[in-house]
């Protein structure tokens, strides 16, 4: 089972994120899950997100607290310490960040946090691109398909159909293209482990 | 067919496919998205039904009241406060044996203020005269739904669908929604049998004086045994159609010779499970997911329970001053019992506080050091305040009884 | 042709009345107390609306003194709830009937109590929501069904079990709630107020609240023997005081706006209305707080007056003299 833990602020689509994931699980056969542990619905709040993939059905409804994967909505997030709790030592870390993974490790080294050795970490500049092309700050798109192109769990071609589920038209469009140049920016399969691991 | 859908939107679209003449609903969390689903698939011509948008709770559980009673198909939705602004109209609605179905997103009720999921709500109307029925996942969500609208039209007693809030109905998964023609063929149109007409005038809600009142009762009472053939018959016949089934009254798995069996309701159930098929208990477990709460089955628990020397009982609520809910009935259905087992009451996830599957296995080893009947198991003692703290102050004295000018 | 007339030689008016049936949808054998005021404006009431309707009723007298069960008094579909739910459990009727295609019309039924108070929110989010339900209120001014206690409706320096008149107060110390203007605020197609002393005027306004689409509110002026503490077969003429003294304005609205008013010929002075009332009796006594406060009953029968222009400038078939010389007629039994 591969559990993937996302953390933003209200506003960024932070739960969406999570549904879109585990829609385009679902839509490649796979079983999902995901769900919100909301503070309340407000915007600039903390929000975690879960989501959970498998290749059988999943029961636990428990929240993920040791995630293989964190997905961050932005890079201000990591200061708050539990973001980072419970990360597996093999873990990885995508984040929403124009800068650089060596200087996100600074910064955490300059707040007192530590990040285990093996835990990786990869940055791309999501909300620039969101902005790019749907002028709002939005960075869903290129986000989650540059996780799963790092990873491998998913094609980004089922994270299109979870896009087009929800939106058409324009949006639609605009959210593509922010699929495909997001899924560009990364490694692919630069993470990658089997579901079933 | 199947879809990834939140647990809200299942559910609304499970409550569109029995064709309800009339909605009403107020918002509140954890239940809005439930009626925000109803009102688009009604913007959007999928379902044709009357919308009441109400100033409150209060109205939102006396519209669908009127409305039943008026003759049409009725649902609602609330939580929390909401259900217990509703508590005074719910007793009525089942006083008067007006069919209607609720959805209750569980969520803990105020004070302290908490919009996370426990049972206190449900617990806190469940004299009222509702047949309850809790979820253990979304899909059990859809098929109590259809369910729901057959065993109270049925039963003239209204029912409570009792879904996690948040932990199901803001959870995303696939979930198999049947298609509109299963469902007309498992519920027939709306008929209740004393619908307000001029053609045919009745009075409803008199006034019962003591020489009726304890007959009324009975009759709420007994309904309530009929009821269970009801929601039996309910689950198989709706197996017939979807090739699953909801456990009945109650579900029992795991390990059936076990000697310890762990009781759950709702959600938590599948974390239990998850942890019995993960080898996270260490031992072997029969697993018990109570899905009726009213009707209580005391004989589907004594049966479930044959053979036990432990059954631990989670309580999703508390009865400040007494302990969980859940486990008293069970201890009352129990009492008696040749060989009943030993009932070790667990209050877990008050509040949301988070139910990890390796708590399970803490309490089964728990049951060696003999604990106490009841315990509050997730209780984090450094969160408590201290003793020192907390300084006696006078309180302000007021104005004299008498205080003549 | 005036009221003496007959239409043949051989039959009076009184007789041609007497012999028509009349739509009773709430029969006589109830238990309300004799001078009833709520249980003639009830009988009005159904008179006018016929047998097509649903009567929602909140708890109070009315509910209690028609059903003890096995029994009923209602010939038309009759529910009751709870005390605070009648114009939202009417609002769900109301949708039912539209969802089902029928006509039949919707009445919420309440005391002052289930209007101007506990029952308020849902009326008003009954009239928001532009349900067509007409909602009458029983006004008897104070909640009689539990015993006599002051509601938001009761009149100022009235005397009840909660508002008592003692050595340092003279009644209630509030004014009566002026709900008619929270009403017109809703900005519904009709509203009106009567008074069971001009049943024709009554009778009239359910008419015509039924025949609006939408929400309308009828407020009927019902006096109580039992807690205003005036003879019972006072009921007519102590409700024609209310009117005429000004303290009862007798009018209707529509969308909020006043459209016609019950004028008064002679009016009253609001002493000659207290004088049989039980309750406003310890205004009539000789002490300067007794009089201040009878004079603050007389200011605001007056600035009603005033405010909705009830003084008549010459007589008028609708005046308060004139509205009730429609004859009444008999009931079926003669």
């Amino acid at each position: 089972m591969v559990e993937i833990r996302i953390h933003g602020r209200g506003g960024q689509g932070n739960v969406l994120a999570a549904y879109l994931l585990a829609t385009a699980a679902f839509l490649e056969g796979q079983f999902s899950q995901a769900f919100p542990s909301f503070g309340a619905e407000r915007r600039g709040a903390p929000i975690t997100a879960f989501v959970r993939i498998d290749g059988s059905p999943i029961l636990r409804r428990s929240q993920i607290t040791s995630p293989r994967y964190l997905v961050l909505a932005d890079d201000g997030i990591l200061r708050i310490p539990e973001t980072l709790a419970g990360l597996s030592p093999e873990g990885a870390i995508l984040v929403n960040s124009p800068r650089s993974p060596e200087e996100l490790r600074k910064r955490l080294e300059v707040e007192g946090m530590t990040v285990g050795p093996a835990v990786r970490i990869e940055t791309i500049p999501a909300t620039r691109l969101a902005m790019e092309v749907l002028g709002r700050p939005i960075p869903n798109a290129p986000l989650l398909s540059a996780f799963l192109s790092l990873t491998g769990t998913l094609s980004t071609e089922s994270l299109g159909r979870a896009f087009a589920g929800r939106f058409s038209g324009d949006l639609l469009q605009k959210n593509m293209s922010l699929v495909a140049s997001g899924a560009s920016l990364v490694a692919q399969n630069l993470w990658k482990e089997p579901i079933h691991a | 067919m199947r879809e990834a859908l939140e647990g809200s939107q299942a559910i609304a679209r499970a409550v569109a496919l029995c064709r309800p003449q009339v909605v009403a609903a107020y918002p509140i969390t954890p239940q809005t998205h439930i009626v925000e689903g109803l009102a688009r698939l009604i913007a959007d011509g999928l379902l044709a039904a009357e919308l009441v948008s109400v100033e409150s709770e209060f109205s939102a559980a006396s519209v669908v009241l009127g409305a039943a009673a008026a003759g049409s198909r009725s649902y609602t939705a609330s939580a929390s406060q909401g259900i217990l602004l509703m508590s005074e109209v719910l007793y009525n609605i089942s006083g008067l044996r007006i069919p209607v179905v609720l959805t209750c997103a569980n969520r803990a009720v105020s004070s302290p203020v908490s919009i996370w999921n426990d049972h206190q709500d449900s617990m806190a109307v469940r004299d009222s005269g509702w047949i309850q029925l809790h979820c253990a996942d979304n899909q059990e969500a859809v098929d109590t739904t259809i369910q729901a609208f057959r065993i109270s039209e049925r039963t003239e007693l209204p029912v409570m669908v009792c879904v996690d809030g948040f932990t199901l109905t803001h959870t995303l998964e696939p979930i198999d929604l049947p298609d509109a023609a299963q469902v007309d063929a498992f519920l027939p149109p709306f008929r209740f049998s004393r619908t307000l007409s001029s053609s045919a005038p009745l009075s409803q809600g008199t006034l019962v004086s003591p020489e009726f009142f304890t007959e009324m009762r009975f009759l709420q009472h007994e309904a309530f045994a009929r009821a269970e053939k009801e929601i039996l018959s309910a689950d198989r016949d709706w197996a017939g159609f979807v090739g699953r089934d909801c456990g009945g009254l109650l579900r029992v798995e795991g390990d059936r010779e076990a000697s310890v069996a762990i009781l759950a309701m709702g959600s938590v159930y599948g974390t239990l499970k998850d942890a019995h098929r993960s080898g996270l208990l260490g031992r072997p477990v029969r697993l018990l997911s109570l899905r009726a709460f009213r009707p209580f089955p005391a004989g589907a628990i004594r049966e479930a329970t044959q053979g036990l020397s432990d059954l631990i009982v989670l309580d999703r609520s508390l009865s400040p001053g007494s302990g969980g809910i859940v486990a008293h009935e069970i201890r009352s259905a129990l009492y008696g019992m040749a060989k009943g087992p030993r009932v070790v009451n667990f209050a877990v996830g008050l509040g949301g506080r988070n139910v990890p599957g390796e708590i399970f296995r803490e309490m089964l080893e728990s049951l060696e050091k003999d604990p106490p009947s009841f315990s509050i198991f997730d209780l984090d003692p450094r969160k408590l305040p201290d003793p020192g703290l907390d300084a006696a102050t006078e309180m302000p004295s007021s104005g004299p009884v008498l205080s003549p000018r | 042709m005036t009221s003496s007339d007959s239409p043949s030689p051989s039959l009076d008016w009184s007789t041609l009345r007497n012999s028509q049936p009349r739509f009773s949808g709430m029969e006589s054998g109830h238990g309300a107390c004799q001078g009833c005021g709520q249980a003639l404006a009830t009988r009005l009431v159904l008179e006018a609306a016929g047998p097509d309707v649903i009567v929602a009723n909140a708890t109070g007298c009315l509910e209690i003194f028609t059903t003890p069960w096995p029994q009923s008094a209602w010939t038309v579909p009759w529910i009751h709830s709870l005390f605070e739910n009648a114009a939202a459990v009417a609002a769900g009727i109301e949708v039912a009937l539209r969802a089902q295609g029928r006509t039949t019309k919707v009445l919420a039924f309440a005391g002052d109590g289930g209007t101007f108070d506990i029952g308020f929110q849902a009326l008003s989010g009954m009239l928001e929501r532009n349900h067509e339900v007409l909602f009458v209120c029983f006004d008897n001014e104070a909640y009689m069904n539990t015993g006599i206690q002051r509601s938001g409706s009761t009149p100022h320096g009235a005397w009840t079990n909660t508002s008592p008149a003692g050595k340092v107060r003279q009644g209630k110390r509030h004014f009566k709630k002026d709900l008619l203007a929270i009403i017109a605020a809703h900005g519904i197609p009709y509203a009106a107020t009567a008074s069971v002393a001009y049943p024709s005027d009554l009778r009239n306004k359910v008419r015509r609240a039924l025949d609006v689409s939408g929400p309308s509110f009828l407020l009927l002026h019902s006096p109580c023997p039992l807690g205003w503490g005036h003879d019972s077969a006072l009921t007519i003429s102590v409700d024609r005081l209310a009117v005429e003294t000004g303290l009862f304005p007798v009018l209707e609205m529509e969308r909020g706006h006043v459209v016609t008013t019950m004028k008064i010929r002679n009016p009253r002075p609001v002493r000659e209305y207290a004088e049989p009332q039980f309750r406003f009796r310890h205004l009539l006594q000789d002490t300067p707080e007794a009089r201040e406060e009878l004079e603050h009953l007389q200011a605001l029968a007056d600035a009603n007056i005033e405010r909705y222009g009830l003084l008549a400038t010459e007589p008028g078939p609708r005046d308060t003299e004139g509205a009730d010389t429609v004859r009444r007629g008999g009931s079926r039994w003669g």
